[in-house]
C-alpha cells in the first residue's frame, strides 16, 4: 500500500488523540513518500502519551505540512522521494505498526547504501521545519544543573575539560548543604512558572527530599521495574525460536504496568522506553542517568532539569566473573565520576539545541567538594575564579 | 534505528558554536605528538622486501578495533593520553594513514567482513552469515596454494565465525581461514562446570537484548589440544588470570604464532565496544587495554624468529563512533549516525617493507586493505573492489 491510498478506516486502531489527529490531516498525509511517512506516523500514534511539548511540536509540524501547497509538498520531500523502497516495504503494515517499518527501513537503507542520503534529507527537512515553525519565547531560560562524583571522597584529575572553555571556573565553592540549595532552585522556578513536566529533577540513585513540583525520575525507585523488565527479557530469550527481533518488538509492546509502573502515564511511558530503549541503563546507574537527561530535554523541553549522578555498578573483570563468586556488587566511584563527567557534557551539547539556547545556563558541581563550572550569558568563558561562594549564588551568577 | 526526530533537531545556532572543536586538521593530530613527517614531503622509493624466497617468508598480521574508537579518544591530541603505546611506541615505526573511510555498513561484523572482503558487504549485522564475497583469506590459500593451517582468524562471538569463508563459487567451501572464537572456547572448556557462564559470552553490546546465536564453522574443543596445543586445563588456568575477553584473544593468537605460525592472520578485538553500555569510562578503559595489547602483540613478534623482520603489522578501527555534537546519536555510545565521526578513523602498518615515521592525509578506504595485502604477498584479489594503497607497495 502506498500513502495515497490512505484512509480515515486505518487508523482505527490508534488512541483517541492520535486518531483524531491524524484523520484530521488525512489529505496532507496522502501526499507524503512513503520514506518519510511511516517516521511520522511513528511518532503520531504515540501522541497520546506524549509531553506536551512534544504534542505541540508535532501539531505544529502537521499543521505546516497541511499549508503547503503541492509544489512546496513536492519540492519539500523530494529528497525523501527518491529514496529507493523495495515492494516488500509497500506491503509492510507502515500505518498500524510504524515503528516496525522504520526498524525494517533502516536496515534497507544501509543495506542499499542510501542511509547516507535519508540522513541528508531528515536533517535538511529538520532545518526547514525550524525555519517555518514559529517558537514562543520561553517563560524564562533554561537552566541545566548537574551533580556529579557522589561517594568520591577526593578526587585531584581533571575534570570538567570540555566545559571549562564554555564557562567560568569556580575553585572554591562553598559545598555545604549544596544539593539542597540546588534542588530549592529548582523547586522555586518550578512552583513560579508551574508547567506540566516543565521542571525535572533526574536522579542516579535514591532521591534526596525535593518539592513535589518537580518531575522526578529515580533509578533506586524504578528498581523493581528494572528488575522485571530483566527477567521478561530471560524469560523470552530463552524461548524457542526467538531472535533479536521478535525479542525487540516484544520489549518495546511492554505497558508500564506489565513493568509494575503505577500513575502518571505519560512519565510511566516515558520511563518504560527509558529502560527498554536505552542501552546500558537497566545496568548502568550512570548511563540511566544521562540517557534519561537526554531524552527529558530531547522530548519534554524542560525548562529546568537537575541530574545527579550516584556510583554505578563496579563492572567486574574476566577473571573475577570466572571465580564464580556471588554476592553484592561493589559500587565504582571513581569511574562513574568519569562517566558523570562526560554525562555532564552531553546534558549542556543536549540543552543548547533547545529554543533559547543563547540564554539558558548551565552549572556543574563535584558533589561535596569546592569545585565546579558555571555557564551562562554573562558569565566570561574559558575563565577561572577564585571567589569563595556557594551554589545558590553560583546559580544567580549562571542566570544573571 | 533511524528516527526522524533526533536527526531533525541539530539547530543551526549550536553547530556553529562547535564546530570549532573540530578545525584542527587531521594532518596535527599525530604528528605533534609521535614526531612523524608528513608523507608527501618525502622521496618516493619502498624499503619493500623484494624476490620470491622473501615474498614466501611474507607474513601479514591484521589486528581490527571490532569496538569503533573516535580519534579523540585516540590520535586526536585530547584522546593521545589513552594510547601511549600506540602512539609513542609503534606510530613512530610506522606509516600512518589520518583518513581511512568506511563508506559501508557500520555494524561490527559486516564492517570486519567488508575489510575482510574488499567489498563492502550487505549482509545483516546480527546473522550468522558468510560474506558474499571471497575473503581475504581465500585469496592468499588458493592464489598461493596455502594449507589452511597458514591462515587464521581470531574473533569476538558475534558473526564473526563465518569471517574466514564466502559465499563465493569461485573460491568458498574449503579455502578459508579457521576461525577461533576464545569465548566460546571458554565456555566449552567451562562445560562440565556446574557455575553458569553464559554472562561471559556477551559480546554484543549494542542492545541488552541480543542473545548470542552460533552455527557453522567454530574451532571444536579438541583444536585445543590439536590446534593450540593447549591442554583444557591449561586454557582454562589461563583464562582465570586474564582481565578481559581481548587478552584471552590475545593468548590465543600468539599461541597459533608459535604453534602454526600462520602467514596472515587476523585478530579483531572488541573490548571497546562496551561504550555501547553508554559507561564513558570502560570504553576509555578498553582504549587503554587496547593501546597495551597492540603493543604486546608487536613485542611477540619481534621477538620470535618466524616472524621477526618478514611481518607487517596493520592496526586499524574498523570505523569510528558518533561525534557529540551529532544529533542523531549519543556521542561515544554508539555508531548509528553515518556522520563523518562514526565513518572516519584511522590506520597504522608498520614492519617489513613499510617506512618508518611517515604520516599520510590522504583518504584511504577499508576496502583497499584486501588488495594492499595481496600486492605484498603476491595474490590476486580480483573481486575486491578497493585499490591497492601505493605508498605502502
Amino acid at each position: 500500500m502506498l500513502p495515497t491510498d490512505l484512509t480515515a478506516e486505518q487508523f482505527r486502531s490508534y488512541p483517541p488523540l492520535a486518531q483524531r489527529l491524524a484523520v484530521s490531516h488525512l489529505a496532507a498525509l496522502r501526499q507524503l513518500p512513503l520514506s518519510f511517512l511511516p517516521s511520522l506516523l511513528r511518532e503520531l500514534i504515540e501522541y497520546d502519551d506524549k509531553f506536551p511539548a512534544e504534542r505541540a511540536a508535532l501539531d505544529s509540524e502537521l499543521a505546516t505540512i497541511t499549508a503547503f501547497s503541492p509544489a512546496q509538498t513536492a519540492n519539500c520531500f523530494r529528497a525523501f522521494a527518491q529514496i529507493r523502497l523495495s515492494s516488500t516495504q509497500e506491503r509492510l503494515d507502515w500505518v498500524g505498526q510504524p515503528a516496525e517499518f522504520t526498524e525494517e527501513l533502516s536496515a534497507f537503507l544501509w543495506s542499499s547504501h542510501q542511509m547516507d542520503a535519508f540522513q541528508k534529507a531528515a536533517t535538511d527537512y529538520g532545518n526547514r521545519m525550524h525555519t517555518v515553525t514559529e517558537t514562543e519565547a520561553l517563560p524564562l531560560p533554561r537552566l541545566g544543573i548537574v551533580v556529579i562524583g557522589q561517594g568520591v571522597a577526593s578526587y585531584n584529575g581533571p575534570l570538567f575539560r570540555k566545559l571549562r572553555e564554555h564557562g567560568t571556573y569556580f575553585g572554591s565553592v562553598d559545598p555545604s548543604d549544596g544539593l539542597q540549595q540546588l534542588l530549592a532552585v529548582a523547586a522555586k522556578r518550578a512552583q513560579a512558572h508551574p508547567l506540566p513536566y516543565g521542571h525535572w529533577y533526574i536522579e542516579g540513585g535514591e532521591p534526596a527530599a525535593y518539592h513535589p513540583s518537580l518531575t522526578c525520575v529515580s533509578y533506586a525507585k524504578l528498581e523493581p521495574a528494572r528488575s522485571a523488565l530483566l527477567k521478561r527479557i530471560e524469560t523470552e530469550a530463552a524461548k524457542p525460536g526467538m531472535g533479536p527481533e521478535a525479542l525487540r518488538n516484544h520489549i518495546a509492546r511492554l505497558t508500564p504496568a506489565e513493568l509494575g509502573l503505577t500513575g502518571d502515564l505519560v512519565l510511566n511511558r516515558f520511563q518504560v522506553k527509558v529502560l527498554t530503549e536505552g542501552s546500558g541503563t537497566q545496568i548502568f546507574s550512570t548511563t540511566f542517568a544521562q540517557w534519561t537527561a537526554r531524552e527529558a530535554l530531547r522530548r519534554a523541553e524542560p525548562l529546568t532539569l537537575l541530574v545527579r549522578y550516584s556510583p554505578r555498578q563496579r563492572q567486574r573483570p574476566m577473571n573475577e566473573l570466572l571465580s564464580s563468586s556471588t554476592g553484592k556488587l561493589a559500587v565504582d566511584p571513581v569511574s562513574s565520576l568519569i562517566d558523570a563527567d562526560m554525562g555532564a557534557w552531553y546534558q549542556w551539547i543536549n540543552q543548547q539545541r533547545l529554543p533559547g539556547a543563547m540564554w539558558s545556563s548551565f552549572v556543574v558541581w563535584l558533589e561535596g567538594q569546592n569545585r565546579a563550572v558555571a555557564i551562562g550569558p554573562s558569565l566570561p568563558r574559558g575563565t577561572e575564579s577564585k571567589s569563595a561562594i556557594n551554589l545558590k549564588t553560583l546559580l544567580s551568577l549562571a542566570l544573571a | 534505528m533511524i528516527n526522524l526526530r533526533t536527526l531533525s533537531e541539530e539547530k543551526s545556532l549550536f553547530g556553529a558554536e562547535l564546530a570549532c572543536h573540530v578545525g584542527r586538521s587531521r594532518r596535527d593530530f599525530i604528528r605533534d605528538a609521535a614526531g612523524l613527517a608528513l608523507g608527501s614531503t618525502l622521496l618516493s622509493g619502498s624499503s619493500l622486501l623484494h624476490g620470491q624466497a622473501l615474498l614466501k617468508k611474507r607474513k601479514v598480521i591484521v589486528v581490527t578495533f571490532g569496538g569503533g574508537a573516535r580519534d579523540q579518544e585516540t590520535f586526536a591530541p585530547e584522546g593521545q593520553e589513552h594510547i601511549p603505546y600506540l602512539l609513542k611506541e609503534l606510530a613512530p615505526q610506522s606509516s600512518f594513514f589520518t583518513q581511512m573511510m568506511n563508506h559501508g555498513i557500520l555494524g561490527h561484523y559486516v564492517a570486519n567482513a567488508s575489510l575482510a572482503t574488499g567489498v563492502y558487504e550487505s549482509l545483516n549485522n546480527f546473522s550468522v552469515v558468510p560474506p558474499d564475497s571471497p575473503t581475504v583469506f581465500e585469496y592468499f590459500r588458493k592464489d598461493l596454494n596455502r594449507p589452511s593451517s597458514n591462515t587464521w582468524v581470531v574473533a569476538p562471538s558475534n558473526g564473526f565465525n563465518r569471517i574466514g569463508e564466502s559465499n563465493s563459487r569461485l573460491y568458498g567451501p574449503g579455502l578459508g581461514a579457521g576461525v577461533i572464537l576464545p569465548k566460546h572456547l571458554l565456555q566449552a572448556a567451562l562445560s562440565g562446570s556446574k557455575v553458569e557462564y553464559g554472562h561471559l559470552l556477551r559480546d554484543n553490546y549494542e542492545t541488552p537484548l541480543e542473545v548470542p546465536r552460533l552455527g557453522g564453522n567454530e574451532v571444536h574443543l579438541q583444536q585445543l589440544d590439536n590446534i593450540l596445543k593447549l591442554s583444557v586445563a591449561d586454557f582454562t588456568a589461563h583464562a582465570r588470570t586474564v582481565s578481559s575477553p581481548d587478552e584471552l584473544s590475545l593468548y590465543i593468537a600468539k599461541q597459533l604464532m608459535r604453534e602454526e605460525s600462520p602467514s596472515l592472520l587476523w585478530l579483531t578485538l572488541h573490548d571497546i565496544d562496551i561504550a555501547h553500555s553508554g559507561a564513558y569510562s570502560l570504553y576509555v578503559d578498553a582504549i587503554q587495554r587496547t593501546d597495551r595489547l597492540c603493543a604486546d602483540l608487536w613485542k611477540a613478534v619481534q621477538s620470535d624468529p618466524e616472524y621477526s623482520g618478514n611481518t607487517t603489522l596493520f592496526i586499524l578501527p574498523d570505523f569510528g563512533r558518533d561525534a557529540d555534537t551529532d544529533a542523531g546519536g549519543n556521542g561515544f555510545q554508539h555508531h548509528r549516525t553515518g556522520g563523518a565521526a562514526s565513518r572516519t578513523t584511522w590506520m597504522m602498518a608498520l614492519g617489513a617493507g613499510v617506512k618508518q615515521g611517515v604520516i599520510y592525509e590522504r583518504p584511504i578506504q577499508s576496502i583497499d586493505l584486501v588488495p594492499t595485502i595481496g600486492a605484498m604477498m603476491g595474490f590476486s584479489p580480483k573481486l575486491s573492489q578497493g585499490q591497492p594503497i601505493r605508498e605502502l607497495l
